[in-house]
């Protein structure tokens, strides 16, 4: 089991050095660099000052030496300045990851809570009124996107009922209720987008299992049907909703990327967001790697729950 | 019904909802069991003997109807009864036993939980009180070190040493009857004997009736008190099991005898077969389903169905069939 974990954690490495290969390159592809922003905002026009500028953050060397300069850094866990802020982006990336975790934990709680009860009274009740109706909404929550939804939010309660969400951010150890007053809407929003595809696997599995042998052993033995569910359908079931969660995780740090700019939520998607508008490339670059370290450890836990879900894993 | 009788199947009628309507997969089958009597229900893939032992529990699955007909056991009509109510029957006055022990078995339940199950559900017991009569079980049907084997899961376990299992969770409950759905079909020839003998020796040792579905004609001789041979959804012939391997009246049973290898004999003669398919269910001949396959069938044969009536004034042994020239 360590060993595996051991390989799994190793296998991270060439991932991650391509993953970053890819994102410095694509950076530097975008038009209009970082020097122009900021000689547009300060007025300063002449070739003198763009080239002490450039000498100044590194931007003069040719890319690749940029590249292994930065991933020579990254490796000492130093992840350069923020070129606007001149704050170690580090520092912005442990500010903001914990906000984002927080995002996307309690969206991941409300895909759940939502998708598997729905997606087992789906199945349960197939092809009645309220099966459709489950369905007909996963299909909805598939369609609208979420920040179309987190718009409505914003615009149509402060019309009708006068009240908007919260928009100010309290760190949860602060003041935890006023933290998920604020947070909760998003989370909403998020979780319910990534409850769709949940509740119809969900709900797929559910038939399928149910119609297994070992159902109808149960069945024989007098099993009630909550009790066939609960012991004896839900987990077989669950097995592949889990691989699916963890298809989603890159998901959801897109969709906290558009949420958290509408909901000011002050986390990595906002930090990224305002980093790619600003062509500050050492912020990127961190935002991403953290990503992608996330996606992946994400990936590696979905595996490591197949232990739990399946005794067959268990001992391979 | 009288006061040693079981079961009392009467006029059971079953269909299937399928893409191609309606199709009766039993029809007006009449049978009735003694109390620790084993009765073996034998035929062809089709001829509706599991859709029979399935419905007895009324576990035919979502598109499966009876259409009419009573299953009377212990003086109760299992089919009107309450889902609740026949859900307190089910593995605790009968039991069944399936087919696949492979895909039988919860995969992701211990041996352990799976055999104290029943216990937990109809008798006053907690999972540990449950888990010692499991262990008491497990040894029963021979699975060394039983106590130990609790906590593995059914991947551990060979197909015989499952089917072993199955035996365990029909047992653990002492029900008055035991259904076993061609118990031995997936599993090794060496194996089917020992299971088929636990089998045997268990219900005889408890007095628990047994219906075996089965489409091995061997097994039944060795088994069986009774035979009741299935075909397109009807009995075609019932009798004591000597009796009907000494004196076969349907063609079909005749048949079947005939198609059993025999050890004496020339090992080079070809197997003797029943010419033909088995009906289609769903567009079965509008009078005898084995006309089409017989070689004694006549006019009336292919005209009306014939009734499973006495043979020889002996009300024991019965054959559905017109009558031909022997």
């Amino acid at each position: 089991m360590r060993a595996y974990i051991g390989r799994r954690l190793l296998a991270l490495i060439p991932t991650l050095f391509f993953a970053s290969l890819i994102v410095f390159i694509s950076m530097r592809l975008i038009p209009g660099d970082v020097i122009d922003l900021m000689l547009a905002q300060n007025d300063i026009v002449t070739g003198q000052d763009r080239a002490k500028i450039e000498a100044a953050l590194g931007l003069d060397q040719p890319v690749y030496i940029q590249y292994f300069r930065w991933i020579g850094d990254a490796v000492t866990g130093d992840l350069g300045d923020s070129l606007w802020q001149n704050v170690p982006v580090t520092d912005q990336l442990m500010a903001s990851l914990p906000i984002t975790f927080e995002l996307g934990l309690l969206a991941l709680i409300v895909a759940l809570s939502v998708a598997v009860p729905i997606g087992v009274y789906s199945a349960m009740r197939q092809d009645t009124a309220g099966d459709y109706v489950a369905r007909s909404f996963s299909l909805i929550m598939l369609a609208i996107p979420s920040f179309w939804l987190g718009t409505l939010v914003m615009v149509f309660p402060s019309v009708w009922w006068r009240w908007a969400p919260e928009l100010e951010y309290t760190p949860f150890f602060e003041d935890p209720i006023t933290n998920l007053k604020h947070m909760i809407v998003p989370a909403i929003l998020l979780g319910l987008s990534m409850s769709a595809v949940t509740m119809r696997m969900t709900r797929t599995m559910m038939l399928e299992v149910m119609r297994q042998d070992y159902i109808r052993t149960a069945r024989a033995k007098g099993v009630g049907e909550k009790l066939l569910v609960v012991r004896h359908a839900l987990r077989n079931g669950l097995i592949p909703v889990v691989t699916l969660i963890g298809l989603q995780a890159p998901l959801l740090i897109g969709g906290a990327v558009i949420l958290e700019q509408i909901f000011v939520v002050p986390g990595m998607g906002l930090l990224l967001l305002e980093a790619v508008f600003q062509r500050d490339y050492p912020v990127i670059s961190g935002v991403f790697l953290v990503v992608g370290v996330g996606v992946l450890v994400i990936n590696l836990l979905v595996d490591l729950s197949y232990g739990w879900l399946d005794p067959k894993v268990r001992h391979e | 019904m009288s006061s040693d009788t079981l079961l009392d199947i009467e006029h059971l009628s079953v269909s299937f909802r399928t893409d191609r309507g309606k199709v009766r997969a039993v029809s007006d089958l009449s049978l009735s069991l003694k109390r620790g009597e084993t009765l073996a229900i034998v035929g062809e893939s089709g001829s509706g003997k599991s859709v029979t032992a399935l419905s007895i529990l009324r576990l035919l699955g979502d598109n499966g109807v009876i259409d009419h007909g009573r299953v009377v056991f212990e003086g109760r009509n299992l089919l009107s009864l309450s889902t609740d109510e026949i859900r307190r029957i089910r593995g605790d006055r009968i039991a069944m036993i399936f087919q696949e022990p492979m895909s039988s078995l919860n995969p992701v339940l211990t041996i352990g939980k799976q055999v104290a199950e029943p216990i937990c559900l109809h008798r006053d017991k907690n999972w540990d009180e449950a888990f010692e009569i499991a262990v008491e079980l497990l040894t029963k049907v021979a699975i060394p070190d039983a106590k130990e084997r609790l906590d593995d899961y059914p991947h551990h376990f060979s197909g015989g040493m499952r089917q072993r299992v199955m035996i365990a969770m029909a047992l653990a409950c002492e029900p008055r009857l035991i259904i076993a759905d061609e118990p031995t079909t997936a599993l090794d020839v060496t194996v089917q004997a020992q299971i088929l003998a636990l089998l045997n020796e268990l219900t005889e040792q408890s007095q628990t009736a047994l219906i075996l579905i089965t489409h091995d004609l061997g097994v039944v001789a060795r088994y069986a008190d009774r035979v009741a041979v299935m075909y397109g959804g009807r009995i075609v012939e019932t009798a004591d099991a000597k009796e009907l391997y000494a004196n076969p009246q349907h063609p079909y049973t005749v048949g079947l005898m005939a198609s059993i290898p025999g050890i004496e004999g020339d090992a080079g003669a070809r197997l003797i077969t029943i010419d033909g398919q088995p009906p289609d269910l769903a567009d079965l001949p509008s009078g005898c389903a084995f006309a089409t396959r017989c070689q004694h069938a006549h006019d009336a044969c292919r005209t009306s169905i014939p009734a499973l009536d006495p043979v020889e004034q002996n009300p024991s042994h019965r054959s559905a069939c017109f009558g031909y020239p022997l």
